[in-house]
């Protein structure tokens, strides 16, 4: 088991490496250098220049440059932000756990859906059900997410009044952050009032951004169930006389669920990615609006920083979805 | 046993039957595909009207109708005939944007799947066949780029080329790459240690030939299924960057860029929001619908 770990850790140590160069090498890809094309047609003087250039490290050779920032991003220290002089780790830090938050409901969202959903196509299959499960869950794949976000708006926010167009929170309340996730802090701080108003700010971006990740799961889900649905231990079971919702809810459900939770553990990619549109739309706090301000306001820091931290965090749970898929499943854990 | 009998005998009885063109059994299987001959129809339709815009569209996209502007569709009470879909926040008409809309989206879906399948098909063949320290470096590099969320790194590489149409379309391929190449090196190590790869290679095939020629046609069938559904990713991809502000720019009629610039007017004149969405909803669906029934009829343990 040790052995799996490690080789599987081990495999992942390259690709952060690699990473690491890819986000290094992007600020020196920009054409010109970050500090002149943030500072445009204005012009400074060229002390101030050579000051900040200095403070980039981009009078330095490239080599000596890349080994300061893979010593800084060891340590923690992914520079300041060109705009408000922080530091990158702790901008993304504060604004995170919006994401995070966004995207763990989206999640949840997608699965409570779409599990029942697929399983239930899977058993019926070829009914009107299945067809109808089948032929929305294509189309949430391939809706444009921007634009269903805003037809949500346009119909639950502006048109029936029931959910808030954008932002966390009503005004009317303040919460002190404590963990950074909203529907703990209101509840920590006592305040239903305010919890109330977090989850309805969150419903609308919720759905939005798990349209897609439900409709994976609702497929991934009805194919896995059908191939199992066919294994000999299935037919044996229903031929033992066991109630049919015994065999779909423990025998296959149990056999089925391996590679949806695959699955699922691989959104994560697709949910932060998502969450830059989302967070774009619903002017969502997060890291994912915050990295298309870094791009708008030329904040190359920043945008490095937060590309580093957010595809660190996609390795991250890839690898814990590797290594639980190697708990669960031991001829994994043996074979390699 | 009564089968292999049956067989011989109808075998013998017709001893001049051939089996079926692979074109004529695959199309046999893809048309039985309602929502695949859906998506193929749809896909044609877009294309055709995309091919032949300028003779289609009833008004110039870029001319801007100073008496009619924000006019609503014409099935509402003060919209009219001349402007079907009705017109943007300048006075333009939106059926004509959309339609030309379409050229956009067809040329961004046709040029990203070119690119981005030529590098990664060449990246595969090339560590599939050749394996070892190519086969790792290649295949680390695609590592890498699969570790980032394929939206955001279509973001940073048009935020640092710079916003635009070209660059838009260049930042989608280079996401996509690593799917292709992939894909090309699982179906190559999976034919190379077949025997007639052996057999060529012991009748003195040279490696280009060995590649391209024997097991490249071979590898094929979910490469033509990953291109389709390519195109898909490549228009949504492309419309959510013009979204942001990192693909076309305005005036541009593309279908992300179009929604981007009317978002103001979303409670006024919903109309200029929502057409461009059903566009692209409509032809990504189409793709997807067709790269669902193309994996269906391409392979073999579904078929039968």
């Amino acid at each position: 088991m040790l052995r799996f770990i490690l080789t599987r850790v081990s495999l992942v140590i390259p690709t952060f490496l690699g990473v690491t160069f890819l986000t290094f090498l992007l600020i020196r890809l920009v054409p010109g250098d970050p500090i002149e094309v943030r500072v445009g047609e204005r012009g400074i003087p060229p002390e101030r220049l050579e000051q900040l250039r200095h403070e980039l490290g981009l009078d330095q050779s490239l080599w000596h440059q890349f080994l300061d920032y893979i010593g800084g991003v060891l340590s923690g220290d992914l520079g300041l932000s060109l705009v408000t002089r922080n530091p990158v780790l702790d901008e993304f830090l504060t604004l995170f756990p919006a994401t995070i938050e966004l995207a763990a409901l989206a999640m949840l969202f997608a699965t409570v859906v779409g599990l029942p959903a697929g399983i239930i196509a899977a058993v019926k299959r070829g009914s009107i059900f299945d067809h109808g499960v089948m032929g929305i869950s294509l189309t949430g794949y391939s809706m444009p997410i921007f634009w269903w976000g805003l037809l949500l708006i346009l119909f639950f926010s502006v048109g029936l009044g029931w959910t808030p167009v954008s932002g966390r929170l009503d005004l009317l309340y303040y919460v002190e952050p404590v963990t950074g996730f909203m529907l703990i802090d209101t509840l920590l701080a006592g305040e239903y009032g305010a919890f109330w108003s977090a989850l309805h700010h969150l419903i609308l971006p919720m759905v939005v951004l798990g349209t897609v990740p439900l409709a994976v799961v609702a497929r991934m889900t009805r194919s896995a169930m059908l191939e199992v649905l066919g294994e000999d231990y299935i037919r044996t079971a229903k031929a033992k006389g066991l109630a049919g919702k015994r065999v779909i809810g423990l025998h296959a459900l149990r056999n089925a669920l391996i590679p949806v939770v695959t699955v699922i553990g691989l959104q994560v990619g697709t949910l932060l990615g998502g969450a830059i549109l989302t967070e774009t739309i619903f002017s969502w706090p997060g890291v994912g609006k915050w990295l298309i301000e870094s791009i708008n306001r030329r904040d190359y820091p920043a945008l490095q920083g937060g590309v580093l931290l957010i595809a660190s965090t996609v390795m991250a749970v890839n690898l814990l979805v590797d290594l639980l898929y190697g708990v669960l499943n031991p001829r994994i854990r043996h074979s390699r | 046993m009564t089968s292999e009998v049956q067989a011989t005998a109808i075998a013998a009885t017709v001893p001049t039957s051939q089996p079926p063109h692979p074109l004529v059994e695959f199309w046999y299987h893809f048309r039985q595909n309602t929502g695949a001959m859906i998506g193929l129809t749809v896909i044609l339709v877009i294309a055709l009207l995309a091919l032949f815009a300028p003779l289609v569209v009833p008004h110039d996209p870029n001319i801007q109708y100073r008496d009619a502007i924000l006019v609503p569709p014409v099935w509402q009470e003060a919209g009219n005939w001349r402007f079907i879909l009705g017109t943007d926040d300048i006075g333009r008409d939106m059926l004509s944007r959309l339609i030309y809309g379409a050229r956009l989206s067809m040329m961004i879906g046709l040029i990203v799947v070119t690119l981005s399948l030529a590098i990664g098909l060449a990246l595969g063949l090339v560590a599939g066949f050749f394996g070892g320290m190519v086969d790792v470096l290649t295949m680390r590099l695609m590592d890498i780029l699969l570790a980032l969320p394929s939206l955001l790194l279509a973001v940073v590489v048009a935020a640092i080329l710079g916003p635009g149409l070209v660059n838009a379309m260049l930042a989608v391929s280079i996401v996509v790459i690593p799917h292709y190449a992939r894909l090309t090196r699982a179906a190559v190590m999976a034919e190379t240690g077949k025997d007639y790869v052996v057999a060529s290679r012991v009748a003195g095939a040279g490696p280009l030939r060995l590649m391209l020629i024997v097991v490249l046609p071979n590898c094929l069938a979910p490469l033509i299924v990953q291109a389709t559904l390519g195109f898909s990713t490549a228009i949504l991809d492309a419309a959510a960057l013009g979204f942001l502000g990192l693909g076309a720019q305005p005036p541009t009629p593309e279908w992300g860029t179009m929604l981007a610039s009317s978002l103001q007017f979303l409670q006024r004149a919903p109309w200029v929001v929502t057409w461009p969405g059903v566009a692209i909803l409509v032809t990504v669906l189409a793709f997807n619908l067709l790269g669902d029934g193309l994996r269906d009829a391409l392979d073999p343990k579904l078929k039968r």
